[in-house]
């Protein structure tokens, strides 16, 4: 069985050919706090043990866009369109200047969050599904998404816990989960940052759960254990990376 | 959901914008009707398609480190005009002002198309944007225009000639090379938004009285009651 080859999701980038990007790419979704970042740490290990070339990538970390994005939200209201757009512009550039990049060096890039996370988070907004999707279309298709779903119920006791309160209520806002924007404080959901986070999380797991079937997520249980989960996520990757060993080995042949 | 750009606004105020390339005349013609509207008694708001400061700084950021593509280069853009239609071009229309643009959504879509993007995909994108209700298009050709760019000024900048798709070392030729593909995309979207095409060769005077007949016309129509109440954000594509 020969791996599928790259596409983009819509228009593409017309100046790119999508189909000649080797290296595969597996995305982590999930929402704020669900243990993304510490599951993708692990997994980083786990395969660079196995000889592996590792890239990860994260949501608004771009060196072009990422102060521009504090710089937004510390300013001015920000229009809904501008908000969605500067993610965009973010993810562009993170994708062309890293995820690609990194895929033509034959490495595994395993991204901490993708489109999806635009797309729940833009329609929670009020953005129309098929557009946010197609200003998107410039995304490759990733080789598996893995989706970390959770319930609010779980999700509440990992997120409003002593120390994330704490260091929103001191320092600077930005933690995970905790951020103004991030929490949906400017959609003014509740009265106080508890009801606000509860109604904006809602929305966003609801989202997530209609995006499942529409992208083929695989759904990894994140209300299991840390190792349970991570049994599952090494699982997953494992039947994308024997594409690539069946790869090599026709190449051989 | 049909794209709001594809619909009439809902809004008291009037959205006139000019468009074409550098050098057809449109920033002139569009001083002298507002100097017209205003001599009428008009209450007018003029904008015009500058980037503002957050976007201006990423811009510089990103030529620095060489980090621009065409697609981010598309999207800032995108992002920086939300920001302005959000505070500088729907209150004015909601406050029922005739709101007088220099340049237009037709301009991302004509240059970011030649520097390489998807044209659906920039029209998508723009979803969000308020349709005007007239947008005149200064058609010249390319040799009138530079011409006159050229009498107005010694140097072309980079960007304006386009120097950064490595058309031609020389500025000038690298200039009728850009404007040229630039104007070919706007043909094209003048047809297709069906824009009021203006002959932009004809003396200055001549154009203006084209372009007031027919905004005269429309005045007929506009009755300009500031919205009172609060009602649905319907820019949000």
């Amino acid at each position: 069985m020969s791996p599928k080859k790259k596409m983009f999701s819509g228009f593409g980038l017309p100046y790119i050919e999508a189909s000649d990007i080797k290296g595969k790419l597996i995305v982590i979704e999930g929402t704020d706090g669900v243990g993304r970042t510490t599951q993708i740490e692990e997994l980083r290990k786990w395969l660079e043990v196995k000889g592996y070339g590792v890239a990860t990538t994260g949501w608004t970390r771009s060196p072009l866009m990422g102060k521009t994005i504090d710089e937004a939200k510390s300013g001015h209201t920000l229009n809904i369109n501008t908000y969605n757009l500067l993610y965009a512009a973010d993810f562009a550039d993170r994708l062309e200047h890293e995820i690609i990049p990194a895929l033509r060096s034959g490495c595994v890039v395993l991204a901490d969050r993708y489109s999806y996370t635009a797309f729940a988070r833009s329609v929670v907004r009020g953005a129309d599904r098929q557009w946010i999707r197609k200003v998107f279309g410039f995304a490759l298709e990733p080789d598996a998404v893995f989706y970390m779903r959770i319930s609010i119920e779980n999700l509440i006791p990992r997120v409003i816990n002593s120390e994330n309160l704490h260091k929103r209520y001191w320092e600077d806002q930005s933690g995970e989960g905790m951020d103004y924007w991030e929490s949906g404080m400017d959609l003014h959901l509740g009265e106080d940052f508890y009801d606000s986070f509860v109604e904006y999380q809602k929305a966003i797991l609801k989202e997530f759960d209609k995006m499942t079937t529409e992208f083929d997520f695989q759904v990894v249980d994140a209300e299991k254990s840390f190792e349970e989960i991570n049994r599952a996520l090494k699982q997953g990757i494992l039947a994308v990376l024997e594409d690539e060993v069946s790869e090599e080995k026709s190449r051989r042949n | 959901m049909a794209r709001l750009f594809d619909q009439p606004h809902p809004y008291p105020g009037m959205l006139i914008v000019v468009e074409g390339i550098d050098g057809s005349g449109k920033s002139t013609q569009l001083q002298l009707l507002q100097k017209w509207l205003l001599n009428s008694k008009y209450r007018v708001f003029f904008t015009e398609w500058n980037s503002s400061a957050l976007v201006n700084e990423t811009i510089k950021r990103g030529k620095k480190k060489n980090l621009l593509t065409p697609t981010t280069f598309s999207v800032l853009h995108a992002t920086d005009f939300a920001d302005r239609l959000a505070h500088l071009i729907v209150p004015p229309l909601k406050a029922g002002m005739i709101v007088c643009a220099d340049r237009y959504a037709y301009t991302a879509f004509a240059r970011d198309v030649v520097r390489g993007v998807h044209p659906e995909w920039v029209r998508n994108m723009y979803g969000f944007t308020v349709r005007p209700d007239i947008a005149f298009y200064f058609k010249v050709p390319i040799e009138v225009s530079l011409k006159r760019i050229l009498n107005a000024r010694v140097e072309l900048k980079f960007h304006e000639a386009g120097m950064d798709l490595g058309l031609s070392e020389d500025p000038r030729e690298s200039f009728r090379l850009f404007q040229s593909k630039i104007l070919e995309e706007y043909d094209r979207i003048a047809q297709e938004y069906n824009l009021t095409v203006i002959d932009a060769t004809q003396s200055i005077r001549k154009q203006q009285q084209q372009l007031r007949d027919i905004v005269r016309e429309r005045l007929k129509e506009y009755k300009p009651t500031p919205y009172l109440q609060k009602k649905e954000n319907v820019y949000v594509a």
